[in-house]
């Protein structure tokens, strides 16, 4: 992430950084890593913990023809700037009738596993994803993450790029093989509209979102493996706008749905993929579609109990397994 | 701080004419839009009814604020403006048609019809505004960082109510700006009430240039109303601003003749009130200044006044020969390809 944006403060000066330990400390999960040595404090700007004014400054700036990064430390943080997340960035453009727009990305860190309990470890895929206005991208793995960073930063319209913790390949979490990968040197771009198939299958279709597509490939080799089950595998990458087309020609292949997310199950990511299903695919479908979510409650912090509500490569595969088995 | 009083610069005469009229304006802007606003609603008030719907804050009495600071501004220095923004608009030099026709909902209008009275944008004068009361001042500082980081000269001012003053942003942006040392200026316009909130009750502060302070800011106070003092007290903010000081706080004593929005009972507010106010109209003390002291003819004045009454006039006749917006046109817009 930190190689993307350093690409493109490279080629364009109206690219800037701001947030709360972006700069020397390299942000708290590492996404603006040796920027400040690379463009200054000039254009790596350390805020004050004043998410309101740092946003809405982004936002000024934007409209000002600059392209600014902010990045708003954890997603769970979001209450104390929502007005000018929801009411400004997002909305100004339409507002505008199109005359004023905002080319900024405001980047977050999301997601749990690691014991920081219920105000550190929520995805809120969806809280963002209902609200119109804004590109809400959340990539999992490193390649996707700076190419679709890239994109994020070209882009005219504000971007909510949301990024995993736990695939930021940090040495103070847990070790993912899946979060450490080489990814070309020069700029690259990927679409931040486009799902991706990551493990063919032919069985039934499991549509993931950053962990829980890793968990899900997981949950397919085992599925393979040991029960001759091929499960075709989507990463969704775009929580908005969602790319329809891959999830219902995966479903039109497959016949069977199974939606995986870290976020929480009501109103959440696996209803909108649900509704979808059923509005536009019911016919395709053999059997009922099966939802993975956090329940409704809480991230709880203990490790058994945390454990027990975000879904796992076991939970995936016991439910895929119970699906077939139904038939 | 600085007392204003105790300097006299040269106020320049021509300025002072820009003033007038576009406080003319304003002032003949609002009146219209009181009858405007009114068609389609008598007998019975209906909020959704009539040629302009919606909640409407208009800005009569508050003209000083808007027209002291604009005066020394250009096309490149932005403004921000809060949920009653006419006054600053018209002052800033917003296309009054489109604007006109933005507030009637039409698809000539600045936004298409797509954001209504408090939800204006100008990108080619640099004017917006918004309905959330503070949220225009971290835009502000925004602005301020580009023109920073661009190595260039423009100001950035945002407006706010006295209320506004009370909220997280306020502090959040000042200590901001600050901090990056920004050419930004707030304008904290006290027109007494936060909707009926008397400002003795909400603000534990007697003026908020004392939070200047609180920031290692400038500040100054404006009392009485009063354009002229308010014109010293911008000049000097925007020239600190302009040359690489840092920011100011100005607070201006200002007077709200209508309600906080059409339709306002104000049963919060003495009936008296009002009509005291309005003897002290801010437009009336600029015109005697204008003929008494810098001796402009009653001619050329009339001739002001017509100006502005009939560019509101053709406003107004835009707005309602434009035809609303197919309905589908709500579609468009929400992402830019």
């Amino acid at each position: 992430m930190a190689e993307a944006i350093a690409l493109e403060m490279e080629q364009d000066p109206s690219v800037f950084v701001l947030g709360e330990d972006i700069g020397k400390y390299g942000g708290i999960f590492g996404s603006t890593q040796g920027l400040i040595d690379k463009f200054g404090q000039e254009r790596v700007l350390d805020t004050p913990i004043s998410e309101t004014a740092f946003i809405g400054a982004a936002i000024g700036a934007a409209a000002e023809g600059m392209r600014p990064i902010a990045e708003l430390m954890f997603v769970d943080f979001f209450g104390v700037c929502m007005d000018q997340i929801y009411n400004h960035m997002a909305k100004i453009p339409y507002m505008s009738g199109g005359n004023v727009r905002l080319p900024m990305v405001l980047m977050t860190a999301v997601g749990g596993g690691y014991n920081d309990a219920a105000q550190h470890s929520q995805t809120l895929y969806a809280t963002f994803g209902h609200m119109p206005g804004m590109k809400v991208v959340a990539p999992s793995t490193p390649y996707d993450l700076k190419g679709m960073m890239i994109s994020a930063i070209r882009d005219d319209n504000p971007v909510l790029f949301m990024f995993h913790k736990s695939l930021q390949g940090l040495g103070w979490m847990e070790q993912l093989d899946v979060a450490v990968d080489h990814v070309p040197e020069e700029s690259y771009t990927v679409p931040l509209d486009k799902a991706k198939v990551v493990r063919e299958g032919s069985d039934v279709t499991i549509v993931g979102i950053q962990m829980m597509t890793h968990y899900a490939v997981e949950a397919a080799e085992k599925l393979s493996k040991e029960d001759g089950i091929e499960a075709e595998v989507i990463d969704l990458r775009s929580v908005a706008p969602i790319d329809k087309k891959t999830i219902l020609s995966s479903i039109k292949k497959t016949r069977r749905l199974v939606v995986v997310d870290e976020d929480y199950l009501s109103y959440g990511m696996t209803a909108e993929v649900a509704a979808i299903a059923a509005e536009e695919a019911l016919y395709d479908l053999e059997a009922p579609v099966r939802r993975i979510a956090v329940p409704d409650v809480p991230i709880p912090y203990s490790r058994p109990l945390e454990d027990f509500v975000i879904p796992g490569p076991e939970k995936i595969y016991q439910q895929v397994k119970k699906l077939m088995d139904e038939e | 701080m600085t007392t204003f009083e105790e300097k006299q610069p040269a106020v320049s005469v021509e300025k002072l004419k820009w003033m007038y009229e576009q406080m003319v304006k304003s002032r003949y802007y609002e009146d219209q839009m009181v009858d405007v606003y009114t068609e389609g609603k008598v007998p019975v008030f209906n909020i959704g009814a009539g040629t302009v719907p919606g909640e409407m804050h208009l800005s009569t009495g508050q003209e000083p604020a808007a027209v002291g600071i604009c005066v020394h501004l250009t096309k490149e220095d932005t403004v921000t403006a809060p949920h009653r923004p006419h006054h600053h608009a018209i002052a800033k030099g917003v296309d009054l048609k489109k604007m006109t026709a933005e507030i009637f909902g039409k698809e000539t209008g600045l936004g298409k019809g797509k954001g209504g009275h408090m939800h204006l944008f100008d990108p080619e004068v640099k004017f917006s505004c918004g309905g959330i009361v503070a949220a225009g001042i971290p835009h502000a500082v925004g602005a301020a960082l580009t023109s920073k980081m661009k190595g260039k000269d423009w100001v950035a001012v945002a407006f706010i109510g006295e209320g506004a003053a009370n909220a997280g942003a306020f502090h959040e942006s000042l200590n901001l700006a600050a901090l990056w040392n920004l050419p930004l200026i707030v304008v904290v316009e006290d027109n007494s009430y936060g909707i009926s909130v008397a400002k003795k009750d909400s603000t534990a502060i007697e003026s908020n240039d004392l939070r200047a302070a609180a920031y290692g800011v400038a500040g100054a106070y404006v009392k009485d109303n009063d354009p002229i003092a308010m014109y010293k007290a911008a000049e000097e903010a925007v020239a600190r601003a302009r040359s690489g000081q840092g920011p100011t706080i100005i607070e201006i004593e200002t007077y709200r003749f209508l309600g906080h929005f059409q339709g306002d009972p104000e049963l919060y507010r003495d009936k008296a009130e009002v009509p005291g106010l309005r003897q002290l109209d801010p437009i009336l003390k600029l015109r005697k200044r204008l003929t008494e002291s810098e001796k402009v003819s009653e001619a050329e004045i009339e001739e002001m006044e017509k100006r502005a009454k009939q560019e509101v006039d053709e406003a107004y006749q835009f707005a309602r020969d434009s035809n609303y917006p197919e309905p589908e046109a709500a579609l468009n817009d929400v992402f830019q390809s």
